[in-house]
């Protein structure tokens, strides 16, 4: 595995299955927080180049909220959890039963940032449990601004042995009550293709970017780094 | 007119009446050099300060400072740019996240910034603006026939320098 580009497929899989139990506790936890159903799909591992990322999450100047947290232990990298700006405002409205004014106040940037840093707890804690490994995050840090301005800081590390990256993506969402009319308002305002796809409920989110050294550790601790041949 | 665009850890170079543009700058660095007499422009986004940070031999000079600053002038040499006239500009180095906690990759903006500014005195390129630091993101867009760059970001007015 010398280049993340040419991962093999079963090096793929593997990473979709941690994605898939990362984000199925992250999912579990924001469903007790919000009282709500909260789903899942299938989470996507896609090899990158830099500027594909951007395009991934709807351009480099669509407008996102972002909770940055760093990964440090026996593997280190970034994760990211990223929703579109008006999601961003329903989930806030759903927890504190508010109707937002379509500003962040101070109080809805901390839910969020509070909500990040739930998000990436859970979905860590099942990565430690699976792996073995010994993982902190730092304190998660929120951002409300361009995609392509927060990504490229997520993207900082992998910079230095490549220009690709393993995106690993994992969206959750939240099942909307019928009679609202906020799908019509995410339609409207969320053109990111893949940020905000759907328009039903509020979606996010939760982007695993792990330092290139990474991989290996991960495939050793679950057995499978001889599978598959590159 | 046309309007080039850079991706990250990209350069590229463009005549009147075109612009060149980057999207989203965040701790990355928008720099340009600019001809007047000529009307020749060219931007270069730089990720990080320095190559001594690759992890590996090849890679795109325009991802490090001290790599993609040189190559932008040599590309604009040989568009026909001239040398000694080179002016430049630059944007970015914002810092998007607050860590309490060390970081390496923490000032990353600010290095880029301090970064460039060393290449560019190191080429005896004299820098006639910038608009950098803060904690926000920037698209910037430069025009050859006028050699202004302008500045955008999220709710805030647009900067021309």
């Amino acid at each position: 595995m010398n280049d993340l580009k040419d991962m093999n497929a079963f090096h793929l899989d593997v990473l979709r299955e941690i994605s898939n139990i990362g984000a199925g506790n992250a999912a579990t936890a924001l469903s007790t927080l919000l009282q709500k159903k909260v789903d899942m799909k299938v989470s996507r591992v896609i090899p990158m180049q830099f500027n594909e990322i951007t395009e991934y999450v709807g351009g480099a100047e669509n407008i996102v909220a972002s909770v940055f947290s760093r990964i440090e232990g026996d593997i280190s990298g970034n994760m990211l959890f990223v929703i579109g700006e008006e999601n961003a405002k329903g989930l806030v409205d759903n927890l504190t039963g508010t109707d937002g004014d379509g500003q962040f106040s101070d109080m809805a940037l901390s839910v969020l940032q509070e909500i990040g840093n739930i998000l990436a707890g859970s979905y860590l804690t099942a990565l430690a449990d699976f792996t073995g490994f010994e993982l902190q995050t730092s304190v998660p840090s929120l951002a409300v601004d361009m995609a392509g301005a927060m990504l490229s800081f997520g993207l900082m590390e992998i910079g230095r042995s490549g220009d690709w990256a393993i995106m690993i993506d994992a969206e959750i969402h939240t099942e909307e009550e019928s009679g609202t009319d906020d799908s019509a308002v995410d339609k409207e305002i969320n053109k990111g293709e893949n940020m905000d796809k759907g328009g039903k409920g509020k979606s996010g989110h939760i982007f695993l970017l792990p330092d290139p050294e990474s991989f290996e550790k991960i495939f050793i601790a679950l057995g499978v780094h001889r599978y598959g041949s590159n | 007119m046309a309007v080039i665009k850079v991706g990250i850890a990209d350069s590229n170079i463009c005549k009147a009446p075109d612009s060149i543009t980057t999207l989203g700058l965040g701790s990355c660095v928008g720099l340009t050099l600019y001809d007047e007499s000529n009307k020749i422009a060219g931007m270069v986004h730089v990720m990080l300060p320095s190559s001594e940070v690759a992890r590996k031999g090849d890679f795109k000079k325009a991802k490090f400072a001290n790599t993609g600053v040189p190559e932008l002038v040599d590309m604009l040499i040989k568009a026909g740019a001239n040398r000694s006239r080179l002016k430049a500009k630059m944007a970015g180095g914002a810092q998007m996240f607050s860590f309490e906690g060390k970081m390496d990759t923490l000032s990353i903006g600010a290095r880029n910034v301090e970064a460039c500014k060393a290449e560019l005195m190191k080429l005896r390129i004299p820098l006639l603006a910038e608009d950098t630091g803060g904690n926000y993101g920037r698209t910037i867009e430069l025009f050859s026939q006028t050699g202004m760059l302008e500045i955008r970001a999220v709710s805030k007015p647009v900067k021309q320098i």
